[in-house]
């Protein structure tokens, strides 16, 4: 099973945070993450932020959950070093907080430049208290990223999930 | 990037800032003296003083202002939190909430660590206390936050207050406040804690 045989899992997601009742969806740009950004985009229930940095995702989530609202941070690996002080906020403020996260460096990537961050990542949002979900096939998809929301907004955890390079596919500049 | 001497007091000018406060205004404040300021104009579940996360004041007022339309947000923080989170203007200027408006109380100084010079004190202001004149009600205006505006006398402080309070947002006001010495009037320290009385206040449940 590869990525471009199902490419659905996209829209699953898409279908999970809805069904979760998530409100504002944060983002950077980002070719992993995109056909779900345009679906959250073209939501009439969900209000999408583009960010300047993925650290801003983080008080936003928090402000949200002040008023009431869930959210979601979609970011790629290569943005989670961005993050990591102010995720000490969910836990000092315990507040739910829900990240999906597309992965470079991490399973045939060409570009050295991602690898630092790419192999820090889980390990970095560990030391951080964050709980990791990884996926690496598209099958397992929408039952990781509900029962990572469950965790996040019933369980009131910081949850991550790791969209593995496998999942996504390598990517390959230059080429269609 | 003026030299004239800041002569507004940032406690007494907080303190009208938030006079009559209802349930229908949501304060967010940064970490040290505005914290401090917002505690001793009255400590009140609606209040969100930080005492850390700097830079996260901006996006918690945007994502709470989102959360809540009907309600009036207002963010009020220092000089040198807002520089650590330039680009959250950015993100205001994207999302137009009209019900949010922040405050930053610019003292040209980092006052927890001991009064260091911010970039915004004046280039060439001598061995120790230089910085680069940086004008941040110029850069929320860059970012495209139209109503901006730099308030540093005390015959403009009422209509500070009232566009602080009902003005359309998103608005931004830089308020150029003295160097002070001032008493640290704490609020409760513990987060999960200021967050569940805000929820509660605010939304009936923790």
């Amino acid at each position: 099973m590869n990525a471009s045989a199902t490419p659905e899992w996209r829209d699953q997601i898409f279908e999970v945070l809805q069904d979760h009742d998530v409100k504002q969806v944060y983002h950077v740009p980002d070719a992993g993450h995109g056909r779900l950004i345009e679906a959250c985009q073209r939501s009439n229930s969900m209000r999408t932020l583009a960010l300047t940095t993925e650290e801003e995702g983080i008080p936003l989530a928090a402000g949200a959950w002040l008023g009431g609202q869930r959210s979601v941070l979609l970011m790629q690996s290569s943005g989670v070093g961005n993050t990591i002080n102010l995720m000490g906020m969910p836990k000092t403020l315990r507040f739910p907080f829900l990240t999906l996260i597309t992965m470079r460096g991490d399973w045939g990537e060409f570009n050295s430049w991602q690898y630092p961050m790419g192999q820090a990542t889980p390990k970095v949002l560990e030391a951080m208290g964050v709980l990791l979900y990884s996926v690496e096939t598209a099958d397992e998809v929408k039952t990781t990223v509900d029962a990572a929301a469950r965790s996040a907004f019933n369980g009131g955890q910081s949850v991550a999930v790791l969209l593995r390079q496998k999942l996504i596919g390598i990517k390959n500049f230059g080429k269609k | 990037m003026s030299t004239q001497k800041a002569t507004l007091q940032r406690r007494p000018l907080v303190k009208k800032i938030l006079e009559g406060a209802d349930d229908n205004l949501l304060v967010i404040a940064g970490l040290g003296s505005s914290n401090w300021d917002i505690t001793e104009a009255g400590d009140r579940p609606l209040n969100m003083p930080l005492w850390g996360s700097m830079g996260a004041p901006v996006g918690m007022g945007l994502g709470l202002a989102l959360a809540q339309p009907k309600k009036r947000v207002l963010v009020i923080t220092g000089d040198g939190d807002m520089l650590m989170s330039l680009g959250s203007l950015a993100t205001v200027a994207a999302q137009q909430p009209d019900n949010l408006a922040i405050v930053v109380l610019d003292n040209e100084k980092f006052g927890e660590t001991g009064n260091q010079a911010t970039h915004t004190s004046p280039l060439n202001n001598g061995p120790t206390d230089s910085g680069a004149g940086t004008d941040l009600a110029m850069i929320a205006k860059g970012c495209g936050i139209a109503d901006t505006g730099t308030v540093r006398d005390a015959s403009e402080v009422a209509a500070l207050v009232k566009d602080a309070r009902t003005k359309k947002g998103p608005v931004f006001r830089l308020v150029k406040v003295m160097v002070e010495k001032l008493e640290f009037v704490m609020p409760p320290q513990d987060g999960a804690h200021l967050k569940d009385r805000f929820r509660q206040a605010l939304l009936g449940h923790p």
